[in-house]
């Protein structure tokens, strides 16, 4: 081909365009079927009707699903998983903030490998670290034991929310560190050094520098923490016992013990656009943070 | 102290720098260096990259601390004091402007932190945004300014503290070279008008030059010498200074007895210095200030001073000619008026050239430091 002719501007954006949608092409029929199918579905069926069988009628569509959540028993459920997500949010921000900054103020090479450690929990499955965890707080486990002979008596910890806590803090925790070592380690230091130049002591300079530059890494951390604490099944489920019935587990049961799948995809369609407003909120604010268009 | 002659009865100095020295690690960043700063002088520190200007700078503000040695300010020993405590600001090399605040509240910050009420901040603040002309941009955040507006955001942050000493790293490096000569005017006025010590750091010899009423050379972390432009210019201290300070032609020589030094290839020149017979020198020749003929129209006065060459190369630049002349195995610039084509010599013309007394200057070339042409 010989001095081939300039496409014009239009041809070149639709082939590049093309190309941009053939390479997406794999991911987005994957999750066509598998993500929002499935999605529709629970959509769908929130509007169901139980039969006296179980099963589901799709025929004649209603709200009644939608009613029963507003029950104290529900709405109990509701609140209960949805403090104990924030308590586990709020905690670990509070020990991997620290932790993150640590990590990003290393030199490199010592940062490479304490990001490995943090990396290494993943390396086995999740459920059976989280019956670790049953086995390390039951009441004939290593700290009961130790707490017994040292005299304190017996520890009983599993199956109450302070267990459900201490495992979602461990599944989670890594989810907050990562966001919040990338957002300390992207920080431009030399912003602290000028707030330490305009008369700023160290607590000023991170409250009205550090912190704030941060919040991208909190957010995305406190999101990603949130969401799968509030509608956490397995830890809760594995730690938490009887008496602690969490939103995940209750979902769960709609679908499994109780056979009413209607008001199980209710409840899910709930969780789901309350996530997605809280989603969107945090991240509008945090858009307009740096654009000044709030100002 | 090297300079204590050029600071008679000034009063204290703004910064005093004792014998200081930072080491990072087995680096030796800023190696025994000794320093006083005059109150409302507008001094620079001028190096090529890597020589420690910049840590000594961040040593004032406080961002480094000294390994060894003292700091004082106006008399004050700060040394040790973290930088919130020291009367000084910065104006960085980045700005580091805090992205997340508009220009008022970036401009307000130091106020603030000091405990200024917000009202009475916020109109300082106002004051000095419109003094750096960027009135009614208050409300804009950094990303929304241009470079220029954001140099002018940065100076005012730092200036609205009335700093005893203001600091300035490369404060011009990331600007064009028209707003990089506006924005000097515009220090220089700044300056004048708080009438504080501006100490600013540059690698670049002209911005130091046109700007400061002193200078201080460094390389390698050693402070080679401070003065005015025209001392530094004229009378270099050593070999570096002569190579970093304009362009000049060094010619290495030892030094004979007599006023006479003995070049590389034997010849005996003139050239009155204070160095003991022997030393090893270099002399310092201005291209601007070499005469150049033909050989038999040296005068006279000027045999004990001139040498022979051949022409290698000659370059027109308008209002002057430049010639490359080589003497046996030495290239020597050499800067002449322009003159009509068939005047100018051609590559291969045999010359001489010749050169005033008082032009050359004789610096002495064992200076530890190791001198680089590449230096800028």
């Amino acid at each position: 081909m010989t001095a081939p002719k300039l496409a014009p501007d239009a041809a070149v954006r639709k082939a590049e365009s093309r190309r941009g949608v053939f390479t997406a092409m794999p991911a987005a029929i994957y999750l066509l079927i598998f993500f929002c199918t499935p999605l529709l579905i629970i959509v769908a069926y929130s509007f169901g009707t139980r039969t006296a069988t179980g099963s589901t009628r799709l025929s004649g569509w209603n709200f009644d699903s939608y009613e029963r959540i507003i029950d104290d028993l529900v709405l109990g459920i509701v609140w209960r998983s949805f403090w104990l997500a924030g308590l586990t949010t709020i905690l670990c921000l509070v020990v991997g903030y620290p932790f993150a900054y640590y990590l990003a103020t290393r030199p490199a090479r010592i940062r490479n490998i304490l990001l490995v450690l943090v990396m290494i929990p993943f390396w086995t499955n999740g459920l059976i670290r989280i019956f670790a965890i049953r086995f390390l707080l039951g009441s004939d486990g290593p700290v009961s034991q130790a707490s017994s002979s040292l005299g304190f008596g017996e520890f009983r910890i599993l199956f109450t929310p302070t267990a459900v806590i201490i495992g979602m803090l461990y599944s989670y925790l890594t989810f907050m560190v990562l966001p919040l070592y990338v957002a300390i380690e992207r920080l431009d230091w030399r912003l602290v050094e000028a707030a330490r130049d305009l008369y700023a002591n160290g607590g000023k300079a991170f409250r009205k520098v550090t912190w704030p530059l941060t919040r991208s890494g909190v957010i995305a951390g406190s999101i990603l923490v949130f969401i799968p604490s509030f509608g956490s099944y397995v830890v809760p489920e594995i730690l938490g016992g009887a008496k602690t019935l969490l939103l995940g587990s209750y979902i769960a049961r709609q679908f499994g013990q109780a056979r009413n799948w209607p008001f199980g995809a209710a409840l899910s369609v709930v969780l789901i656009v309350a996530m997605l407003i809280a989603v969107v909120v945090n991240q509008r604010s945090a858009a307009s943070e740096l654009t000044g268009s709030s100002s | 102290m090297t300079e204590s002659s050029n600071m008679t009865e000034r009063g204290e100095p703004s910064v005093e720098i004792l014998g200081v020295t930072k080491r990072f690690d087995e680096v030796v960043a800023v190696d025994n260096v000794d320093l006083a700063i005059e109150d409302g002088e507008f001094f620079a520190m001028l190096g090529p990259s890597g020589c420690g200007k910049t840590t000594t700078l961040r040593m004032i503000a406080g961002l480094e601390f000294p390994t060894e040695g003292r700091l004082k300010i106006f008399g004050d020993e700060v040394g040790n004091l973290p930088p919130n405590q020291r009367p000084v600001n910065t104006v960085f090399q980045s700005y580091a402007l805090f992205p997340h605040m508009n220009v008022q509240d970036n401009v307000s910050f130091g106020l603030r932190m000091n405990g200024v009420d917000k009202k009475e901040a916020a109109r300082s603040a106002d004051e000095l945004i419109e003094l750096v002309q960027l009135g009614g941009l208050g409300n804009r955040k950094p990303s929304q300014l241009s470079g220029g507006q954001q140099q002018r955001v940065a100076l005012a942050r730092a200036l609205v503290n009335k700093p005893k000493v203001l600091l300035l790293d490369e404060p011009l490096g990331a600007l064009d070279l028209k707003l990089r000569q506006e924005m000097q005017t515009e220090l220089k006025t700044l300056q004048q008008e708080f009438g504080v010590s501006f100490v600013f750091v540059t690698h670049d010899q002209e911005e130091a030059l046109t700007m400061s009423d002193r200078i201080a050379v460094m390389n390698e972390g050693r402070l080679l010498q401070v003065g005015s432009a025209e001392e530094l210019y004229e009378r270099p201290a050593n070999r570096f200074v002569a190579d970093f300070i304009g362009e000049t032609n060094l010619l290495d020589a030892t030094v004979a007895d007599g006023d006479m030094i003995i070049l590389a290839n034997g010849t005996r020149l003139k050239a009155p210095n204070p160095h003991a017979t022997g030393t090893k020198v270099a002399m310092s020749l201005r291209p601007e200030s070499i005469e150049i003929g033909r050989p038999e129209s040296i005068p006279s006065d000027y045999q004990a001073t001139s040498l022979r060459g051949v022409i290698a190369t000659s370059s027109y630049l308008g209002h002057s000619i430049l010639y490359g002349v080589k003497v046996d195995s030495t290239n020597l610039n050499v800067r002449s008026g322009a003159v009509a084509a068939h005047q100018r010599f051609v590559p291969g013309d045999e010359v001489a050239v010749w050169w005033d007394r008082t032009s050359d200057w004789v610096v002495p070339d064992d200076e530890p430091v190791a001198v680089t042409s590449e230096a800028s």
